[in-house]
């Protein structure tokens, strides 16, 4: 798709992955790459983005806040709700409306699921969802994909196996709704207790996806192209049962020796176990260039959000 | 007993009726056998002091069994009809003036609807917000699906019918 003159993205909210189409996600890893390309440039010159950060986050935050100053542009804003005037009851419709009208663009993360797509309702300027509870991330989905597009030079005809928890982690449900458009065959690595939703699996059987559900990742390294590892939450289980499941979920050096040349490992990050520090040296590493991009991906978005032409 | 058609109902005409009819108001005709106590409860129809005949499992040529509701001197405003289709979303309503059948409309599910249900998701937005709730509509193997518009959850029909 010609970039340079059909941005459907100028002036537009970014909320959810599924309000997004297959040629609008490749609109967008095709500007990520060029962005890549380009590192530094001006297309924020004079833009003001509010960063409201309604609970802390240290990744997605630091990385929107480098690709503004990356594009030139500056950022007011908050990192947490403490000091904000919602402590004070006023509305988030309400400080949206005043917070729009100080800025250009907003980024917002909330604990509460749609707060971006209400804050989308009641702003008068575009809207980054930053993270919106447990429902969706789609900047982090994003830059997902454009590191799968990068390992693998196209997104079509992939198999991806998702290893760890697939039935909370919101990365790995915005990411098999954004594949389930690119004909991705899905292989699915959990405990029974955290396996991947019902609604997602409908979801895949109505656009025709092939998938199957796994309990090991030794047994599926030879055929997987991209290997997505989350974490497994202390929180869900009992002590001794998390450290039994979380055991079976761990990724290290010595499996990846009946792996494709071709696989590539992604994590979200923060990791704590699954994957072992030993994974980092090889050639299969790809969670450290993931993060990085996550910068590239963020300067994407604002860029078209806030320019015609990018 | 037939499916309600726009013939003379009139009590004392020959024709035999399960369910006692009425002079003036709406008959909701082709409800799935056991939405009509849910149509009622979520219509709020017993608060209401206009006289209502119902009939529960009653056979029907098209649908096996239906269950079918009579209210007399009432109609529907567009959010009840809405509210009434995402229960019975093949049932018929017949408006009647003078024991005759004056209009017949047929239900569909609609796409959306708003401000009929409190989002079932405690952590949604829509709740501490000054927005209407609102849900996308869709059937998914036979049941109706609800999606809210802000968190994004679906939700089966049934888990509303209990708030």
């Amino acid at each position: 798709m010609d970039n340079k003159t059909n941005n459907a993205l100028y002036q537009q909210h970014i909320i959810s992955i599924s309000d997004m189409s297959r040629e609008m996600l490749e609109f967008i890893i095709m500007t990520i790459e060029k962005i890549k390309r380009q590192k530094i440039c001006s297309l924020l010159s004079g833009k003001i983005i509010g960063s409201c950060f309604f609970e802390p986050s240290t990744r997605t935050k630091l990385s929107f806040e480098v690709a503004v100053r990356k594009l030139g542009g500056t950022t007011i804003g908050f990192d947490n709700g403490v000091n904000t005037s919602l402590k004070k009851g006023e509305t988030l419709a309400d400080s949206i409306k005043i917070i729009s009208s100080y800025t250009d663009a907003l980024i917002i993360r909330h604990p509460k699921e749609g707060a971006a797509r209400l804050a989308a309702q009641f702003s008068s300027v575009p809207v980054i969802n930053g993270g919106d509870g447990a429902n969706q991330h789609p900047t982090q989905t994003l830059l997902d994909l454009f590191t799968i597009y990068e390992c693998h030079g196209r997104l079509d005809n992939l198999t991806v196996a998702l290893a760890g928890d697939l039935k909370y982690g919101r990365t790995v449900h915005s990411l098999v709704q954004a594949l389930s458009l690119f004909n991705t065959q899905f292989i699915f690595i959990s405990p029974e207790e955290l396996a991947m939703p019902e609604y997602l699996l409908s979801l895949l059987d109505q656009r025709n996806i092939c998938y199957e559900q796994v309990y090991s990742i030794e047994s599926i390294l030879h055929e997987t192209d991209i290997l997505y590892m989350t974490r497994i939450q202390k929180e869900r289980f009992d002590e001794t049962e998390y450290k039994y499941i979380a055991a079976r979920y761990i990724l290290d050096k010595a499996m990846l020796t009946k792996a494709k040349p071709s696989l590539r490992v992604l994590h979200p990050l923060p990791r704590v176990d699954e994957i072992a520090p030993d994974v980092d040296e090889t050639p299969f590493a790809c969670y450290f260039q993931q993060a990085e991009n996550g910068v590239y991906a963020r300067m994407s978005l604002l860029a078209l959000v806030l320019n015609k032409i990018v | 007993m037939s499916d309600y058609d726009s013939t003379d109902l009139k009590p004392g005409n020959g024709k035999s009726l399960q369910v006692e009819a009425i002079k003036d108001g709406v008959v909701i005709d082709h409800i799935p056998a056991t939405q009509g106590v849910k149509i009622i409860k979520s219509l709020n129809l017993f608060a209401s002091k206009v006289r209502i005949a119902v009939g529960f499992n009653l056979p029907s040529k098209m649908m096996g069994l239906k269950d079918l509701i009579k209210i007399e001197h009432r109609q529907f405003n567009e959010q009840e009809v809405n509210r009434l289709a995402i229960f019975a979303p093949n049932a018929t309503i017949n408006v009647i003036a003078d024991y005759k059948v004056v209009q017949k409309t047929k239900m569909s599910l609609p796409s959306s609807i708003h401000g009929l249900f409190i989002c079932p998701n405690s952590n949604c937005i829509s709740h501490n917000e000054p927005v209407t709730s609102s849900f996308h509509l869709s059937e998914r193997q036979g049941q109706t699906i609800l999606q809210c518009h802000y968190c994004e959850k679906s939700f089966k029909l049934d888990i509303f019918a209990e708030i």
